[in-house]
This record gives C-alpha cells, structure tokens and sequence, in this order.
C-alpha cells in the first residue's frame, strides 16, 4: 500500500514501482515518481511545516517550483543534507531521509507557535523598530537572537562531497518550458534545421497536462502527446530536450542560465554523474513559454494544512492518484477551480460545495457542477477555516452578510485565477504592461531578442496558444537564419474556457479587519501587514515590499506578489499599473553553491602556477608562499630550524659563499623590431639608446601621473631585440600597458612585444664564489670580469644547453642569473645544486632574497612603493633621463604636487635597540608626547632581522626623510613606543665593491 | 663538462579523459610567436613553407608544421618535429618578430565524441563543426586560464596553454571529459 | 555577460575574453612635456561618466589582443557599435532613447 489516499486507476505511476522513504523518521511507502509531497498527501500527511515568523502549521499549498510551505531536509548521508527542499518538486528516492523545519520539539508540538499569540507584537517592520536601543545591544543580545531564531533549515556542516559540472552551450532558439506551448514552438523552429534546446523543471515535460486531463492534441491524450513529441524531438540531431532543468537567470544578449538536476531523483547514483550540472547558455533567439501560476484565495486562516490551489489538487489527482481529501470543500473566484471538484468527485471524493465569491460563475461549468449534483454557492465566501493541524471545516457566508454556515471539509481547495509567469520575461528587462481585463501584467515592451507565448503571454484559449508557439518557433527559427520547410499543423481541444478571477484580499479581509489572512505564507505576511505598510508611509511597492518582507521569501512572491500590489493600490487609493511591479530577480528558484561554483574548488579553484624547478625545491624541503598566483620557496629549512634560523643561515651563506635562487617568476617579455629602443625609451624613464647589445640597465616604468609602476633589469641581446624583465606580479599588467601604448598612441613604431615569462627557467647564483660555481658549467661565454662585467648579457651554453646568462645582481654579491629553455630548468638547477653545494652553498628562498636586497638599498616595487611614489622619492632621479623629450609620466613627473617640498621620501631606518625589529605599516612620528590624533609622518614599507649587519634594518616612507638623516623619530605600537634613527637606505657595502667579486 | 641537461616536460606522468572524450599531453614541438605586418606575409611564408593565414580564427597546415592566426599581425607557429623556426623566419629576410616560445607553451590533445563538450565545461566559445570547423583556432579562454584551441579533427581539439597553467587546464579538461559523456 | 563584436576577429564573443580599458578618443597630446596643469589634468584625471552612450575602449586580452573603440549604451548596458582603433569616433545620434529599463536602482532615483 502506498498510502491510504491513492486512488485507484487514477494517477500515471506504476503502482508496482515502490519506493521508501522517512519523513520525520517515521517510515512511508510512495511510488517511483512521486513527490515528497505527493506521496506524504497519499499517506494522509498534510502537516509539513511550521511557518517562519509564528510557526503556524502549515502544509502543502502547491504542486510545483512555487510552494512557499513544503519546505523540508533531504539527507541521504550526514554530508548530503540539504535544506530548504521543496516537497513539491523533490522526487521520491527509495531509502530517502527527509524531515521538517522550523520545529522544536516536533512539528505537532512546537514551542516556537508562541510566536502566533504573541504577534501583536510582531507586526510588519517590527524588526527595525523593536531593535534600536541601546546601541550595542544590536551587535551582543539581538543580531545572535534573531540569527538564532531566523531561518529555515539547517546547513550540513560537512564539505559537500557531490560534484557539480558547468557547460556553455550555444543554440539558435532557446525553449524556456515544455508545456503544450513549449513543445509546439519548439517542433516548428527545430523543422528548420536551427539548433533548438527546450528546457524544462519537471521530470516529464507536459506542464498543465500533469493536471487537466480534458486536453486532446492530434487526436490523444495532452500528456501522452507532450511525452511522445519530446521524445520525437530528443531524437533529432538538432534539437537537446533537458528535463529536470530549471532556466534559473536571463542575462544580457540572451545569456540564460539553467541548472539541470542530474542525481537529486535517484537513490544510489553513480558518483562519476555530477549533482546538478549548470548549462550556460547563449541563444540567438529565446522563446518564453513558461505558463501561469495560481494565486491562493486571501481570506481569514487560509493557511491552515489542507487549504491548498486547487489546480495542485488536481495534479495530485491525475497524476499521481491522489486525493487530496474525503471531503472537500472548493473556493474560488474564477472557473478553473470547478474542474478540480469535478475530476475529484468523479474519482469518488465528495465535494462538500463550491463557494464562488461571484455572482455569475462561467455557465458551462456551473452547468456540469449541477448535473454532478455539486452544490455551487455563487456571490458566498469563506470567512474563516476551522481544524488545529490540518483544516476541519470553512465557515461561508452570503457576501455582507454576517451568517455564517459551517461546513466540514478535510482539504480547501481554492482559485484567484491566474498569474502569468513573467518571470523570465522581466529579467530580461523587458518591461511588463498590465491587462485591465485579465487583471495580470503581460509582456509589453521586449528588450531582448526573445518571445513570450502560451499562458505566460495572457494567452489562454488552448488552440490560439498552439497556433501562437508554432508562429514563434518559425519566426524565432527564421531570425536566426533559418527558413520554414513546411508547415506544422496541430489541432487541440479541451473542456472549458475559464472565466473569473481576483487579487487582494476576499470577503471579510478586506480594510478595517485584523485577520491573519495569509499573502506570503513562507514570510507569514498578511493582506494586514500591507496596509500597516501604507499606513506607516511606505508609498513605493519596493518599500512596502522591504517594509513587509511580502515577496522576498525563497519562493520570491511567485503566489504573493499580486496579491500585495492589488491590497497596496487599494490602499493607496491608486490603480494597480500606477504602484507598478516590484522587479522580479535571479534566480527564478533557489540554486545551490554547488553549481553556481561548479568546476572551481579544490585544486581547480584557482590555476596554481609552479616554477620548472619546484618539485626539487619541495624535495629539498622548501616551504612555499603565496605570491599571486605563484607558489615561490620561501625559504628552506634543515633538520631542526625554524624559520628565523633558516633565513639567517641562507642570508648569510650568500654573503659568505653563494646561494641560489629560483627566480623564474620574475615576468620576461621580449621586444623586437627596429624600434625597439625607441619604444622602451618612451616606456622607462631612462635613455636605451646608448644601451650597447650585450649589456643590461636597471629601468624604471612610470604611470602617465608620473608615479613609479614597475621597474626591472632590461637586457639589450641585439640592435633590434631586448629581454625585459619585470616584477612577479606586474608581469601581466605591465604587458597590457606597453601593448596599450604601442597599439594606441605609439602604433607607427615598428617593434612588437611578446611575453617570454615563462619560456625560460631562471636560475640566480649569487654570491663570492658565484663565478666558481657556474664555471664548470658554461661554454662558450668568458666569464670574467673584464669579459663579462656587471650588467652585462651573453648569449652561450649551460649544461649543453642554450642560456642567457645575466652577469646582475638584487644581493648586492657578485651574481648572475641563468635562464635556460623552461624544461631544461630542473636538470640545471640540480646541476648548479651540486656545485653550489661543492662550495658551500645553498639555495635561498624569497625571504632571503628579501632580506638581502634590504641590505643594500634595492627597492621592491608594490612594497616600498605603493602608486603615490615617485622616482626622486625612492631616491631615483638618476635612472630619469633628463634630455629626454617624451616618456610615458613625463608630464605627470612636473605636477605641482609631485615637484613641492614636504613630500615623503624612502630613507632607511635603524632601531635604537638593535635587536627590536619594526613592524612593516606601522607609523611613525616626531613626538611619542603629542596628543592624539599624532601628526604621522610616514610608515615602515620594509623591516627585518640582519643576520649580516648583526641588527634590525628598515625601509621607510618619511616626509622631507632624506633631509632628516641621523634624526631620531619614533614608532608608536599599542604596548610600547621604539624609537628609531633615521638613516641611508644602503646597510651593507656602500661602495659597491662585492658586485664586482 | 657536464652532461648534457635533459628535458622535464611539464605534463609528464599526466593521463585523464573518459570514454568519451581521451585527454592526454602532446609531444614536444618548437613554437614561434610570428609578428609581421601584412606585406610581409607572402615572404614569411615561403621561408615557413606553410602559408600564414590571414583571415581570423583560420589556421593553415603543411606536414607536422601548423601556422595559427591570433591576431591580424601574429601568428603561432608549431613544428611537431622541433625544427628551427627562429632561423627559418629570419631568413624571409623581411621585418618581423620573431620569439621562441617552445618551452612557453605546452600541449594537450582532447580526441572522442565528447570532445565538443569538454573543451565547452570551459571555453565560452560555440565550438559546433558550423561555427568552428576543422582547422579552425582562437585564442579564448578555459575555465581560469587562457588557451589557444585548434580543431584538428571533427572530434579532436589541441589545446595549448602557458607550461604552468597546465596542471589547471588538464585538470579541468579531465572533469569536462568525465561530465562530456552524461 | 555580454557579447562583443571584435572587430579585428569579425565575430562576436564573451565578455570573458574582453577587458575593459577606460573612455576612447582621449588623445595623448604629442607635445605632452609642454602642455599645461590645466591641460593635463583635463587630459589625465577628467572623464565625464556619462548615463546613455559612452565611447569607451575595449581589449580582446584573451583573443587576437587588440585594443579596439565601442560605443555603447550605459543604460541597457548594449553596444551600438564596436570598431577599430584608430578609426575617427563615429557620429551616433546621442538623443536615441535609452531601451526600458526597470531596476529597483532606477525606481529609487526617479522617485520623488
């Protein structure tokens, strides 16, 4: 048995197919495809859920993506737990754990109901009054409070260890929803030839054939005729039918995204099969056919479990056999409701009466609900509902009348009409038009190349809606390129032609009355609460939207927002189109992280890039940090020191013997043409005509503002070809800004650049016995001083190997930088590693390097500099070539504010105690006495520990610093004041002459 | 003397795809960044001995030698025997520039079905045969990273990135060769 | 995300290959040491932010690389037009109407 309400014959599941399932740890049997909510209905289970704000009982309202109830905890193990389910759209696995929310003890008995009595308290915009005072209390008692009490569902607290896949997808027309009009559209583009995706959210395409059975196309059945179609269309080359696949956001230029639920449906998958796969996708032409949703009655108590739209029942009925209820009763204020009381009294459920807040129904349906024998009660409302966890009687009432019959019911079917589905529509940004005569808004003006057809368009007549999608699908088709072979034809009939429908509150919750008639159930607004709104000078819809929360629920007001703009504008004393529609928003259902991320985590979050040599770096037992995305040594620990002791021990091999250094990172790019040196002569500031093939100079690159913004050693190799370097991490940008200069203002010059970063393995040797080291090595280059001075490029052999060799230096020691063919880095630096280690050696990581460049002065380009530096404040004028007449920054160079006095200069800094090291940012003052706020005179860009000068040493930014030489100024800490004298920047070797060996 | 230096390839030890898309490393090959105005093209040419293309997202082929069009003055071109292209270029004897990026760059092949579908878990581009068909290449984005793509077959794609973006690119063309079957 | 018309590439493509670089038509002057405070910091700091069409430049960074002119709607967010660099600044009607546009953002600053 699969619950005590399935009735026989009726429904499309198979009822041999069982599956089982726990719904707040009690045990259920359901059918392969059903719902939750279908299969808890069958057994009989109508309370779900407790409600936000009050924790009403509540259950479910509809059978689809817009339930604002039915949301529960689906587990399949304790890291797949995933909350905010709607019951509506998750289908049955067996073995499946789900459980309600918002419940404490249980769902029968919840503590948090006391919230309902007292709700005087908690009217609309209760929230931003209530909390104001005293000040700090927001932040300590209530933010924590009201964190702890809001809130649906619990997060899983493990990683989630499903997979998430992403694919872009191009298509000539885009079907967005698999009704009757879907499909037609998409039968007659896909004739064409275009290439056609027809998306869909539910398991089986069909849309309003899951509940009117009355519908006929070509002869058969409407369901029957929309599975056969898609299947036809599944087949075709052309054509990809997603179902299970929610188009969530529509973006600029026909940018859709969809999100297809790949596993949530099945009990054990195959864990090579992403979750939910995200399908970005750009269509040339979009067709909109995604139908209409039914609004709920807004009467007194209308969300009691049980109370539910009457077009769900139907479906629950027809599709999966289920009745709803025994006895029920139907309220409605348009046609469609009658044909739920009928398919449910032909089925044998007895219909208690249908109350029509009309006085004049349609006449054919009122017709079949007398020769039913159902009693209709026209121009009667339902003023309140009865019954604790599920309805148990609706009081009805003559309109303006005050006597009221009770009549038992165990479900409440009801029907304001239709609203139109403009989500997508309206996140396209076209804008919607309202229609006085159906009460909906419709598309009016199209932003975007894209149609809207089918209910969703106000089209409601079942064979103009046909006609209507197969005109679509051939247009859209042809705008794209592609022309009609012949025409579809498609006749369709069904029983009844609606009439009817309402928005705003009914009978007997209309102005002056204080009942909780529900608008937004999952939000607890109601028809009140807006009009509290109005009252408290809220005038915008988007005000009275935030004022009341109506709308901003997970399921976005697909039943509410209507609702709150009919009850607004009579408040308001204004018509509906003059308050207007709030925007609607992706993503049209709620998207996990999952797929919005996708692909990116993990290891593929982000590219980690690695040098050619990192793997022996790691074998030597470097640790590595961070620098962009670069993973760099940092420095290389031996058997029991920290990283004080390693720096220390690297920092002073170098200066003793020689180290070596990865240095691969450093941004290479390659610049050749017979301008070359024309080029770089407006790009640096220096002069490179006198640069001789063969030699090297350090350069500096400015802003056009005339601020410093990369600098590096620039290697002329031929008359018309320069290796340039640049830092690790303005690799790219400084790229980009030489190719926008040469492309842009200097495109008559005849030199191209192209980035050579990562084409060569650098390896620096640095050190007194530097030359030793790399000797054995190389071939064909003279490497003495006199051969091969300082600065200085050769072009040879390492290894075998071809190589740049640099003679340079960033130590202060003699040096040079190897660079060969990237694959060849490793076997290199493992032969270089073994003559290193002949001599003593070791290899050295960045903060080594770091530290050895300190002692000598070398600035480090986004550390001491931070874009408000100039060349003279780093004290270097002598790389600005003065007889120059243009270089990018020239201009910049001479403002007013980069020429006055008083600016802050870059000048070294010694502690009093030499043992104290400064902290890099932190500022610096002329008077630890003075009253705060201290008048700052810079900060510390750069401060280490000086194995080799046997002290600490800094780097600072200090207005007029240069003019303040041998002057104590002091660094304010929060525990302690250190005073500092102010000094040269170079610490070590002022003379130069270690460079030279 | 030492000995000579050996190669460590980027991608060595790398194997991924599913049954229906294979991804797997592509041989070493020299590459050259080839930058030249057009009136240079025809000499550049016949000194390459593959006709530089000239129309965009085109590529031309002669033998193991493939020439790429990047943009209207650059070009990749790739030489699956490792031949010299440097020296090749210059004695066209006409202006241009050219690099070597053979050690730049590296490669990956992504061959089956499910090629397509792959290379689109990444790459924003409209890879179906009308929009992108054999021969056809561009320079675009995967993911995080930045490629080059070249059709080699109707259901076979080269793909080559910067050496140290590798690990990401076949990383993530292993997951979209996994999801490119479903 | 949107689609951009290369016009070295002949072919539109996503913004994911594109980088925006700033407003078009701003001229480095030639004879940049000499010119005045006032005439480089027009040059240099000023930009007009305009709300409707904006000539604005574009890089086809991870396509052909070329930099390249746009002028585009800042409304609707929708190119006009896309063409080389180089090329004069194209005489669009500046007075074409906005295409709809329906944003909590504008609601707000129509307001009264």
């Amino acid at each position: 048995m699969t619950g005590a309400n399935r009735i026989p014959g009726a429904g499309r599941l198979t009822p041999a197919r069982t599956a089982r399932f726990t719904f707040d740890g009690k045990s259920y049997n359901a059918l392969e495809g059903d719902t939750v909510a279908s299969a808890l209905l069958a057994n009989g289970v109508h309370l779900v859920g407790r409600s936000f704000k009050y924790h009403r009982p509540r259950g479910v309202v509809s059978a689809g993506p817009e339930e604002p109830n039915a949301l529960i905890g689906v587990e399949r193990d304790a890291a797949r737990q995933q909350p905010n389910v709607r019951a509506t759209v998750q289908e049955v696995f067996d073995g499946m754990k789900t459980i309600s929310q918002n419940r404490y003890p249980s769902l029968s008995f919840d503590v948090g109901s006391i919230n309902n009595l007292l709700s005087p308290f908690f009217a609309a915009g209760f929230y931003y009054k209530t909390f104001m005072w005293p000040k700090q209390a927001w932040k300590h008692i209530y933010e924590p409070q009201i964190r702890a009490a809001a809130g649906l569902g619990v997060s899983p607290k493990e990683e989630d260890p499903d997979h998430y896949s992403s694919r872009y997808a191009h298509c000539d027309v885009l079907l967005i929803g698999g009704g009757i009009a879907g499909l037609s559209a998409a039968l007659a583009a896909a004739k064409t030839g275009a290439r056609v995706i027809l998306c869909d959210e539910q398991p089986e395409v069909g849309g309003a054939m899951h509940y009117d059975k009355s519908v006929t196309v070509d002869g058969v059945d409407g369901f029957t005729w929309a599975q056969k179609t898609a299947a036809d269309l599944a087949k075709m080359s052309n054509v990809t039918v997603l179902t299970r696949t929610t188009a969530f956001g529509y973006y600029a230029q026909n940018f859709v995204a969809l999100v297809q639920r790949v596993t949530d449906h099945i009990s054990k998958p195959d864990r090579r099969l992403p979750r939910e796969r995200m399908w970005q996708v750009r269509a040339k032409r979009v067709i909109i056919a995604t139908g209409a949703i039914e609004r709920h009655m807004v009467f007194a108590n209308n969300d009691r479990p049980g109370i539910m739209q009457a077009a769900a029942a139907r479906t629950y009925l027809n599709h999966f056999g289920v009745a709803v209820g025994r006895k029920v009763g139907v309220y409605t204020a348009n046609d469609s409701a009658y044909e739920a009381a009928f398919d449910l009294k032909r089925a044998g459920v007895t219909v208690a009466a249908i109350v029509d807040c009309r006085e004049k129904p349609g006449e054919a349906v009122l017709a079949e609900a007398r020769s039913l024998g159902i009693e209709v009660l026209t121009g009667h409302s339902v003023i309140d509902t009865s019954g604790k966890l599920r309805v148990a009687g609706m009081s009805v009432a003559r309109n303006g009348s005050s006597a009221k019959r009770n009549i038992a019911i165990d479900a409440l079917l009801t029907s304001a009409g239709w609203t139109p589905s403009v989500h997508m529509f309206s996140q396209s940004r076209g804008k919607v038009a309202y229609d006085a005569e159906s009460g909906s808004f419709l598309p009016g003006v199209y932003a975007q190349d894209c149609l809207s057809i089918g209910a969703c368009n106000g089209t409601t007549d079942l064979q103009a809606t046909i006609e209507e999608a197969l005109a679509a699908g051939e247009l859209m088709a042809k705008a794209s390129g592609f022309e009609a072979t012949g025409k579809v034809e498609l006749q369709a009939t069904n029983a009844f032609q609606w009439t009817g429908g309402m928005s705003g509150a009914a009978e007997g919750a209309g102005e002056d009355t204080t009942v909780k008639a529900f608008i937004d159930f999952q939000n607890d607004v109601c028809a009140k609460d807006i009009r509290l709104a109005v009252r408290e000078g809220m005038h915008s819809i988007e005000h009275i939207k935030r004022f009341t929360t109506n709308g901003m629920a997970t399921d976005q007001g697909k039943l509410s927002n209507l609702h709150g703009l009919a009850i607004a504008a009579e408040a308001l004393g204004r018509g509906i189109p003059e308050v207007g529609l709030t925007t609607f928003r992706a993503p049209y259902t709620p998207v996990t992280f999952g797929t919005l991320i996708s692909h990116s985590r993990g290891e593929l979050f982000d590219p980690t890039r690695k040098t050619p040599m990192h793997a022996l770096e790691e074998a030597e037992g470097a640790v590595f940090e961070d620098v962009g995305q670069w993973k760099r040594a940092w420095y290389y620990p031996r058997a029991g020191e920290d990283m004080h002791q390693a720096v220390n021990r690297e920092c002073r091999t170098v200066r003793e013997t020689v180290g070596m250094f990865d240095a691969s990172t450093l941004g290479k790019i390659e610049v050749v043409g017979p301008d070359a040196a024309a080029f770089l002569n407006l790009i640096y500031t220096n002069s490179w005509d006198t640069l001789k093939p063969g030699r090297t100079r350090y350069g500096i690159m400015l802003r056009e503002d005339g601020f410093v913004y990369d600098d590096g050693v620039v290697g002329r190799l031929a008359e018309d070809r320069f290796h340039v370097t640049t830092t690790t991490g303005g690799a790219a940008r400084v790229m980009n800004h030489m190719e926008d200069y040469l492309q842009t203002e200097f495109p008559h010059l005849n030199v191209w650049l192209t980035s050579a970063t990562e084409q060569w393995a650098v390896i620096a040797v640095q050190g007194p016995k530097a030359r030793d080291v790399i000797a054995p090595l190389v071939e064909g280059i003279d490497l003495s001083n006199e051969a091969f001075p300082h600065m200085s490029v050769r072009e040879g052999k390492i290894c075998g190997v071809p190589t740049r060799l640099f003679r340079m230096s960033f130590t202060g020691e003699m040096g040079f930088e190897v660079n060969v063919p990237a694959d060849f880095g490793p076997a290199v630096w493992d032969a270089i590693r073994a003559e290193v280690e002949k001599a003593g050696g070791c290899a050295y990581g960045t903060e080594a390097m770091h530290i050895l460049r300190a002692e000598k002065g070398y600035i480090i380009v986004g550390q001491d500099t931070d874009g408000t530096v100039t060349p003279d404040d780093a004290s270097l004028s002598w790389a600005v070539g003065k007889k120059k007449p243009d270089f990018v920054g020239i201009r910049g160079l001479k403002r007013p504010d980069l020429v006055r006095s008083g600016r802050k200069q870059l000048v070294g800094l010694k502690t009093k105690d030499p043992n104290v090291v400064l902290e890099e940012g932190a500022q610096i003052v002329a008077d630890p006495n003075q009253p705060k706020p201290m008048t700052m005179l810079g900060h510390v860009t750069s401060s280490y520990w000086s194995e080799n000068c046997g002290r600490s040493i800094a780097m600072a930014l200090v207005v007029d610093g240069r003019a303040k030489l041998g002057q104590t100024l002091y660094v304010p800490m929060p525990d302690r004041t250190i005073a500092v004298e102010v000094s040269e920047m170079v610490f070590i070797d002022k003379e130069g002459v270690r460079l030279n060996g | 003397m030492a000995d000579l230096a050996t190669r460590t390839l980027p991608l060595s030890g790398f194997h991924g795809g599913s049954a229906s898309a294979s991804v797997s490393p592509a041989a070493p090959a020299s590459r050259l960044s080839l930058r030249a105005k057009p009136d240079a093209v025809a000499s550049l040419s016949a000194a390459l001995g593959v006709d530089l293309p000239t129309r965009p997202k085109t590529s031309a082929s002669s033998g193991s030698r493939h020439a790429l069009w990047l943009g209207p003055d650059e070009w990749l071109i790739i030489d699956e025997t490792e031949a010299d292209l440097l020296t090749a270029a210059v004695s066209s004897g006409v202006l241009h520039s050219g690099t070597d990026i053979s050690h730049r760059n590296t490669a990956l092949f992504v061959k089956g079905r499910g090629a397509e579908a792959t290379l689109n878990s990444g790459c924003p581009q409209d890879l179906s045969l009308a929009v992108f068909p054999v021969g056809a290449c561009s320079r675009t984005v995967f993911g995080k990273a930045e490629i080059v793509l070249m059709r080699t077959a109707e259901d076979a794609f080269r793909v080559e990135c910067w050496r140290s973006f590798s690990p990401y690119v076949s990383g993530l063309l292993a997951e979209g060769a996994e999801d490119s079957g479903h | 995300m949107l689609l951009i018309y290369c016009p070295y590439c002949e072919e539109e493509r996503s913004e994911l290959e594109f980088r925006g670089a700033g407003d078009a038509h701003i001229a480095r002057p030639t004879n940049i040491a000499d010119i005045s405070d006032e005439e480089f910091e027009e040059f240099f700091f000023l930009r007009d932010n305009p709300k409707g069409l904006i000539f604005e430049r574009w890089r086809h960074i991870h396509g052909c690389g070329r930099f390249f002119n746009a002028a585009r709607d800042t409304v609707s967010d929708k190119f006009k037009l896309t063409y080389k660099a180089g090329l004069p600044k194209p005489d669009l009607d500046a007075t074409t109407p906005a295409a709809p546009v329906e944003t909590y953002e504008a609601t707000e600053s129509n307001a009264k």
